[in-house]
This record gives structure tokens, C-alpha cells and sequence, in this order.
């Protein structure tokens, strides 16, 4: 997650936000445990002992020799499922947020510039989409198609679209009213240019804030569809469908659930605190910003 | 009676409510193409593939489905006005008949979530709002931020293991409601789901709170006021607390709009019967009545929320107003 974010901001502008928040304790932290828990979701399959969905032995069993944490629902694995289930829940949460950034900066950019009636337009049309709160819209679609993962991350992206440009549109309008803006369109500049070379970055800080405060929804939202039970598939190990599939046997094989409860609270935490961090830096680089 | 509706405020409210009415008209309309749009044929999906032909057109003419896509969504929209929602593709019940029960259900769980969060969110927010830096606002600013973060299922899960599993048994871990129990009759078994969504929502709005009430207390007329030499009581409540309302209205919209779609999560998790069930099960068994109906329903409570807080807002507080002008 991090090495996304930095890789992005050291190709448009010097990482300053980046390295301010990397000094704060609650961003270190944050980085520490998001890296952590990212890295048991990316590289888990490579030393899951037993397969996603191999049979090991009797149901709900939470002693079992040879294993650490005994059987689930099913007689599979725990702790191999624990290690399979957190990867496509990152990878369709990067893949969704990635999808807001791109449109919800786009659009909210567009709107800031133009004024009038397109920015009427563009957020009107917005609210439209903002009025299905959480997960609402996934189910919607999910509803009619099944879900796949393309329709997930779609659905998910476009959800969190509204809600970054409302932002990107916010830290955009007084950039667009600044001299050097006037001075770009009298050279002759493209209004393409303008947009995103001219006014974007003088709005990055605003976005990576936003940036890990969707993630951190996006993870929310992927996992809760997967605990509702909305997966491609339906065996697969996820863990969010792991703490729905164990529930029933809580009392006798507790680690089904607790190990992706864990894993997702401390994700969520970890990528919650790097937004922290960033936007606690953001705020003092704004309140700087005024006395100029 | 209307006299004192100023016409720039009248202005005001038309265009405001208009707008809303405007997004539900296109949220309708969207929901109708996207469950509409079929790639499949429910009639097809309802009857399998055994069906002949002839049964299929009958089910399709009981449904309305070989009529025009505009007419079929007027039909729909027109029924969901008078209360008229069709029937289940599931159960060939009708849908108001399945529905019923479940909104009171959903409302009262919604009732007890706003009125354990609303009061507690509006307190913490508005305290360390006053206690800046302090050791109250960086503490309870550190534990909202975590909880925050945690999605619904999570909070819900870590109670449950806490409070009815696994530490301590003092609590039920899921609703048991026979059909046809008012929801009060197992108070109990409400308490994890109130909890959840309150600890759930609560930092959210607090946060929000925090921040409006902030902004209230640095701004120019809160220092105007002290440096006219006003009392700090007086500042507190003939400058601060006027203004402080309309974030409050925001917190409160925010919350309902926030539990509107939380529930759809946490009944799952506590088999509560209510709204957020019956979606998820309409979903799985692709009974579109039904979703469509639900989704129409939980957007329409996020939108009125929204509008009526806006409105609220802009009418409480002396700054925006007068801003309207």
C-alpha cells in the first residue's frame, strides 16, 4: 500500500506530506501493521501448509495434530484458509479504490475548472450515486449479475467516486481561481494540461488523505459483501465469508473466526492511522498556508 | 400562518426539496434499469429450464414483463406510490405482505441505535471540540479513529466474542423473534445489535461533530464576541451553541443515513428480521420485487435525511441564513 502511494507522489511533486507523516508515531504504526497483515494476505498461499479447500479431518475441531489451529466448518484447515483469505480482499480493494481515485479526481477536477452548469451537472449526477449508502449499490448489481469480481470492483469504485471528487472538487476551486492558473490558460496551455498538470498537483495532499480513508472503507465494504456471502466463489476462503461460515461454532472452535476478525480489524486500523497521519500533516500544511 | 417565510427562504426550500425529489426520480430510475436490464429472463429463472413456452408467456403476462420497458417502470413506480409493490418471484406472496413486518422491525433497531449515538456523538464531539489538544480530545480522538476504521461485522463479531460467546455469556449472540413478535419482546437479544451499531457510528459523527464545533469556536464572530469583552458563558451560548446546531442537525442526518445502510450488515450478523435480511436473502435468491423495493427504500431514508438536515441547517443557523439573501 505504501509503496503505491509514495511511488505516485515522487513522480508528481517532492513527497513532503509523505515524509512529514512518516515522522508522526501513529502513521509509523499504521505503516507497520497495514504492511504486515498486506504481506500475510499477499505471500499466505506460498506457505499455507494445506490447500484452500483440502479436507484435513472431522468439522469444528479446535485441537487437531499437525495443525496450528485445528479444523473449520468444513474439516478444513484453519489456519491454511486464514493464510488464503485476505489476498483478493486487498487486491479488489486496491483495484476498487483505484478505480475512485482515477474518476472521482477526474471528474472532480473537471467540475472545479468549468463552474457553471458542468460542475452542476457532474455533481448532481454524483449524488445520484451517493444516495445508496455502503454496500447497498454492490448488492444492487449483485442482485442482477452474481458477483463477479469485475462487477465488485466496479461497483465498490464507483461508490467511493462520489465522495473523492467532493473532495479533490473542494481543495480544487481556490487553486483554479490562483494567478498562475490565468497564466497557464494565457500561454496557451490545453485545458487538459491545465487540469492535470497545473491544478492536480496542488491538490495531491488532499487526496492521499482521502486516498487511505477509502481504502480503508473499500476493505470494509469488500469484506462485508464476502460476510454476506457475496463471493465468486462460494468455497472459496475469504475472511470475511470465514467469520460468517464459523459463526455457528464459536463456543467450540473459536479460531475460524477470531483469526480473520484480527487480521481485517488490524488491516483496517493500520491503513485508518496512515490516513491519520496524513491528514493531520495536511491540516497543519493548509493552516500554514493561510498566514502566506 | 406562512407569513413569517421570508421569500428568499421559501426560494429556498422549493429548490432544495425539488432537487431532492429530482435524485430520487433518477435513483428510481436507475435501480429500475439495473434490475431491469435483464441478461436473463426471471420468468425463465422462476420456472427453470423445464418450462414451455406457454407457461413462461403466462408468468411473464402475470409479472408484466412483455410490456414495454417504459410502461413496466411507471407500473412500478406507480405501485410503490400507492403501496401496491407486486409480488415475490420467491414466494409469490406479495411483497408489501413479506415487507411489512421486517420496516417496523428495521425502524425500531434504527430507533434504539439513534438514541444511544446521536446524544453520546453530539457530547464527545462538542467536548473535545471545547478541550482541544487536551488529554480528552487527543484520547477519544484516538479511539474513534480506531474504531472508525473497524467494518460493522468486525465490532459486531469482537462483541459477540466478548459479551456472548467465548468471554463472558451474558448476552445472546442472535435475535430470536417468532413471526409476528413486536421486536421489543426480545430486548435482550437487541442489545449486541444496538451496541454494534452504535459503537459503530458513534466516532464517525463524533469526529464530524469535533470538527464543525471547532470551526465554530475559531471563527471571527465567537472572537469578535470575547473581545467586546462578552463573558465566556455568554459567548457559549448566545454565539457558539446557535451555530452549533446546525452541525448538530448534520450529525443527527448523518447518523440515520449511516444506520440506514449499517443495518443491512449487522441484522445479518445477529439473524435480526428485519430490512437488512430480507435484502441480503432477496439478493441471494435473486427475488428483484424485493430488491428492487428495499433499495428504493433504504436510498429514499438516505436522501429525506439528507434533505431535511440540509434544510434544517441553513434555517438554524444565523450565518447561512442570511447567506440566502
Amino acid at each position: 500500500m505504501s509503496a503505491v502511494v509514495t511511488e505516485q507522489a515522487t513522480v508528481e511533486r517532492p513527497p513532503s506530506l509523505i515524509v512529514q507523516a512518516l515522522k508522526l508515531r501513529r502513521t509509523q504504526v499504521g505503516i507497520t501493521i497495514a504492511t504486515l497483515i498486506g504481506l500475510i494476505a499477499l505471500l499466505g498461499p506460498f506457505v499455507a501448509p494445506f490447500g484452500s479447500t483440502e479436507f484435513i479431518d472431522s468439522p469444528n475441531m479446535s485441537k487437531v495434530p499437525g495443525t496450528v489451529f485445528g479444523t473449520d466448518y468444513f474439516g478444513q484447515d484453519v489456519f491454511s484458509r486464514f493464510l488464503f483469505g485476505g489476498r483478493s480482499i486487498l487486491l479488489l480493494a486496491l483495484a476498487a479504490t483505484s478505480i475512485g481515485i482515477v474518476l472521482g479526481t477526474s471528474l472532480g477536477l473537471i467540475a472545479a475548472y468549468n463552474r457553471g452548469r458542468l460542475d452542476e451537472v457532474i455533481m448532481r449526477t454524483l449524488d445520484v450515486i451517493l444516495s445508496f449508502p455502503q454496500v447497498l449499490l454492490s448488492l444492487l448489481v449483485i442482485s442482477m449479475f452474481g458477483p463477479s469480481n469485475v462487477l465488485i470492483i466496479l461497483t465498490v469504485g464507483l461508490s467511493t467516486t462520489p465522495r473523492i471528487a467532493r473532495i479533490i472538487r473542494g481543495a480544487a476551486v481556490p487553486v483554479v481561481e490562483r494567478d498562475f492558473i490565468a497564466a497557464a490558460e494565457a500561454l496557451g496551455e490545453s485545458r487538459r494540461r491545465v487540469i492535470f498538470a497545473e491544478v492536480l498537483p496542488n491538490v495531491t495532499s488532499s487526496l492521499l488523505v482521502e486516498v487511505n480513508l477509502r481504502l480503508t472503507y473499500s476493505i470494509g465494504g469488500i469484506a462485508s459483501l464476502a460476510f454476506l456471502g457475496f463471493t465468486p466463489n462460494p468455497n472459496s476462503a475469504n475472511w470475511g465469508l470465514m467469520i460468517q461460515e464459523n459463526r455457528v461454532a464459536l463456543t467450540e472452535q473459536p479460531w475460524g473466526v477470531l483469526l480473520p476478525t484480527v487480521a481485517l480489524a488490524l488491516l483496517t486500523i493500520g491503513t485508518g492511522l496512515i490516513g491519520d497521519g496524513m491528514s493531520r500533516v495536511s491540516a497543519g500544511i493548509d493552516r500554514g498556508g493561510k498566514g502566506e | 400562518m406562512w407569513g413569517f417565510v421570508k421569500g428568499y427562504i421559501a426560494r429556498f426550500l422549493v429548490k432544495r426539496i425539488a432537487l431532492g425529489l429530482a435524485t430520487l426520480l433518477v435513483v428510481s430510475l436507475l435501480i429500475f434499469l439495473i434490475t431491469q436490464a435483464l441478461p436473463s429472463d426471471p420468468a425463465e429463472s422462476i420456472l427453470g429450464r423445464e418450462a414451455t413456452p406457454e407457461s413462461l408467456a403466462a408468468l411473464r403476462t402475470q409479472f408484466g414483463l412483455d410490456k414495454p420497458i417504459y410502461e413496466q417502470y411507471f407500473s412500478w413506480l406507480g405501485g410503490v406510490l400507492t403501496g401496491d409493490l407486486g409480488e415475490s418471484f420467491a414466494t409469490m406472496m406479495p411483497v408489501s405482505e413479506l415487507i411489512g413486518p421486517r420496516i417496523g422491525a428495521s425502524f425500531f433497531l434504527l430507533l434504539l441505535a439513534s438514541l444511544g449515538s446521536i446524544p453520546i456523538s453530539i457530547v464527545i464531539g462538542s467536548y473535545a471540540a471545547l478541550k482541544r489538544d487536551k488529554r480528552f480530545d487527543t484520547t477519544s480522538s484516538m479511539v474513534s479513529l480506531i474504531l472508525a476504521a473497524l467494518p460493522e461485522f468486525v465490532v459486531g463479531t469482537v462483541l459477540t466474542v466478548l459479551f456472548a460467546t467465548t468471554v463472558v455469556q451474558w448476552l445472546p449472540a442472535v435475535t430470536y423473534l417468532a413471526p409476528g413478535e413486536p421486536p421489543w419482546s426480545d430486548m435482550a437479544g437487541l442489545a449486541l445489535p444496538v451496541l454494534t451499531l452504535v459503537i459503530s457510528v458513534t466516532p464517525y459523527v463524533a469526529r464530524v461533530m469535533r470538527a464543525a464545533m471547532v470551526e465554530v469556536l475559531e471563527s471571527d464572530y465567537i472572537e469578535m464576541a470575547r473581545l467586546k469583552g462578552m463573558d465566556e458563558r455568554t459567548v457559549l451560548w448566545r454565539h457558539a451553541i446557535p451555530n452549533g446546531i446546525g452541525p448538530s442537525l448534520q450529525v443527527i442526518a448523518l447518523n440515520l443515513a449511516y444506520l440506514a445502510g449499517g443495518v443491512i450488515i449487522v441484522e445479518r450478523l445477529f439473524n435480526y428480521p428485519g430490512l437488512g435480511t430480507a435484502l441480503a436473502d432477496a439478493v441471494r435468491s435473486r427475488d428483484m420485487p424485493i430488491v428492487q423495493f428495499l433499495t428504493l427504500l433504504i436510498a429514499t431514508v438516505y436522501v429525506v435525511t439528507n434533505l431535511l438536515a440540509d434544510i434544517g441547517t441553513v434555517l438554524v443557523t444565523p450565518r447561512l441564513r442570511t447567506r440566502l439573501k
